[in-house]
């Protein structure tokens, strides 16, 4: 549920709750990766989702827009509620839910997934003008717009072919930017990364939460999680072991498992 | 400078090895010449002798035959679209999650390519009008073709769409984007460019196999060799040149297909 109470207020600058995941759980096969996973994030809240490989981080944020159907749980996002279907995956009005879900929740991967047959400007207004009807003009303004802001707008002509790849990512941030979601969520955007070319996508990142775009970011970037989460949590064996603000969440957890990960991953 | 006086050797070794490699280049596209015009020369020197050509031969029959290219090539073009379409079809069938889909193109995979093209050709023009079926030879004959090639195709397009990443997939799922259009936008004109080489090979194939059309009256290449080869008593010399035209048209389609692939090839660089 909420991770703000009392003693734990909610910082002023977040707004509603706008994604609310209930119950999430997910099977592959016998393997039960996510145990039943309960997550509001709020207007302008930057959450960091920190754990070990195997804890079930991705495939919480891969369920949360339905690239994974969850075998159990709902996801609501701005009003739109999808509840996990596996047995009626197929069907069209399930299909046609999960499309408005993702429309408001776009996802950027490890892998960019820039599509290599067009251009960088082709590869933002794809989804702009085929998807949401926007005009040719409009798009292209939107999308100029958004290259700008990731540093690309002078590469709008090449093709991803020709870009490294932390100038891949930009323009994928860019290209998810041009459908205006509500959320983005990231799953280890730098991980395919060289590490000189890391701090030129998280600094895109941390403008973003600074500018408040909400953002849910599977990440092993702590340094990352300090500047720009509001919220981090902590995922152990497909549960929500612990969260909180960065400051507590990184210096002074409460949960043993949490200093563990921590202090293992410090030491690598 | 220092740097200067090191700079002027240097460039002097750099331009000997690309003279060098220049030399090198010339010297083997020199010998393959040579070996392809003496071997070719033997061959021709040995028909020419042994067939007992002669000029007049060529030039009374030679345009009789070479116009049955133009049927050749029309009966290819048009087999090969009609290929196309249907091995599209024939993929999407492929990788349907829709039983009757899949059941329908798996069936036809099997039974064109478990018959020999020439019994489909000799099943749609002898066979079918029993059945009350009749089609003229042309279009029984670009039918046959375009159906066996597009059951072979359906294969080659079908690995070209599962070779495009799943990623890629998924990307455009996440931007909101329905299967039909993330199919037609995204994974379709990525195949069709993994693709190119292997139907390239396939239209270069069917131009030869077209000859088998010739069985069914088509007057194209082999046809008109055949009818004038045998009238004139003059056999080995129609069918080279029958068989020259065809190493000739496979030549120009392979340099088309090798310049598309390069057209194809932007944005891979």
């Amino acid at each position: 549920m909420t991770a703000y109470s009392a003693e734990q207020p909610m910082p002023d600058h977040l707004g509603e709750v706008i994604v609310k995941a209930r119950g999430i759980e997910k099977y592959f096969g016998d393997n039960h990766v996510l145990r039943g996973v309960d997550l509001d994030v709020h207007q302008r809240e930057a959450v960091m989702i920190i754990g070990r490989s195997g804890s079930g981080k991705t495939t919480l944020l891969r369920c949360l827009n339905f690239l994974e159907e969850p075998t159990v749980g709902s996801v609501e996002i701005e009003g739109v509620r999808v509840e996990a279907a596996p047995l009626r995956a197929r069907s069209r009005a399930h299909q046609e839910q999960i499309r408005q879900i993702r429309i408001r929740a776009s996802m950027l991967f490890q892998e960019f997934a820039l599509f290599p047959h067009m251009t960088v400007l082709g590869n933002c207004i794809e989804a702009p003008t085929r998807v949401k009807g926007v005009p040719q003009d409009k798009a292209v303004a939107l999308a100029d717009k958004y290259l700008e802001q990731v540093g690309m707008f002078n590469k709008k002509d090449e093709y991803p072919a020709r870009l490294s790849g932390g100038q891949k990512q930009r323009v994928a941030i860019a290209r998810a930017l041009c459908m205006e979601p509500k959320v983005l969520l990231f799953d280890e955007p730098t991980s395919a990364l060289d590490p000189e070319l890391i701090g030129e996508v998280l600094k895109v990142m941390e403008e973003l939460a600074h500018e408040g775009t909400t953002m849910i970011v599977v990440t092993h970037e702590m340094h990352f999680a300090r500047e720009a989460a509001d919220r981090v949590i902590f995922m152990e064996g497909g549960v929500i072991a612990e969260q909180g603000p960065p400051e507590t969440m990184l210096d002074n957890p409460r949960e043993e498992a949490t200093r563990r990960f921590l202090r293992r991953f410090l030491e690598a | 400078m220092a740097t200067a006086e090191l700079q002027a050797p240097r460039a002097q070794v750099l331009d000997d090895i690309v003279a060098a490699q220049r030399r090198h280049r010339r010297w083997f596209r020199g010998q393959f010449i040579v070996v392809w015009l003496v071997l070719v020369g033997i061959i021709g020197v040995f028909l020419w002798d042994a067939g007992r050509i002669s000029w007049d031969f060529i030039f009374l029959t030679g345009p009789f035959i070479i116009q049955g290219a133009g049927i050749t090539i029309l009966v290819s073009l048009v087999a090969m679209a009609m290929a196309i379409v249907l091995a599209l079809l024939g993929a999407v069938g492929r990788l349907s999650a829709n039983a009757i889909f899949y059941s329908l193109a798996s069936l036809y995979v099997s039974l064109v390519r478990g018959t020999p093209l020439l019994v489909q050709i000799y099943f749609i023009y002898f066979a079918l009008p029993s059945a009350g079926i009749i089609i003229d030879a042309i279009p029984a004959g670009i039918i046959a073709l375009g159906f066996n090639y597009g059951a072979y195709m359906t294969e080659i397009f079908r690995a070209g769409i599962q070779a495009v990443p799943r990623s890629q997939h998924e990307a455009a799922q996440a931007l909101g984007m329905p299967e039909r259009l993330a199919f037609r936008r995204i994974v379709l004109p990525q195949a069709v460019r993994i693709v190119i080489p292997a139907i390239g090979n396939d239209f270069v194939a069917m131009i030869k196999d077209s000859a088998l059309v010739s069985t069914i009256a088509i007057q194209e290449l082999l046809w008109r060799a055949q009818r004038v080869g045998r009238a004139e008593h003059q056999v080995l010399a129609s069918i080279a040149i029958a068989a020259l035209v065809y190493w000739g048209l496979t030549i120009i389609f392979s340099f088309f297909q090798e310049k598309l692939e390069q057209r194809m090839a932007r944005g891979d660089r």
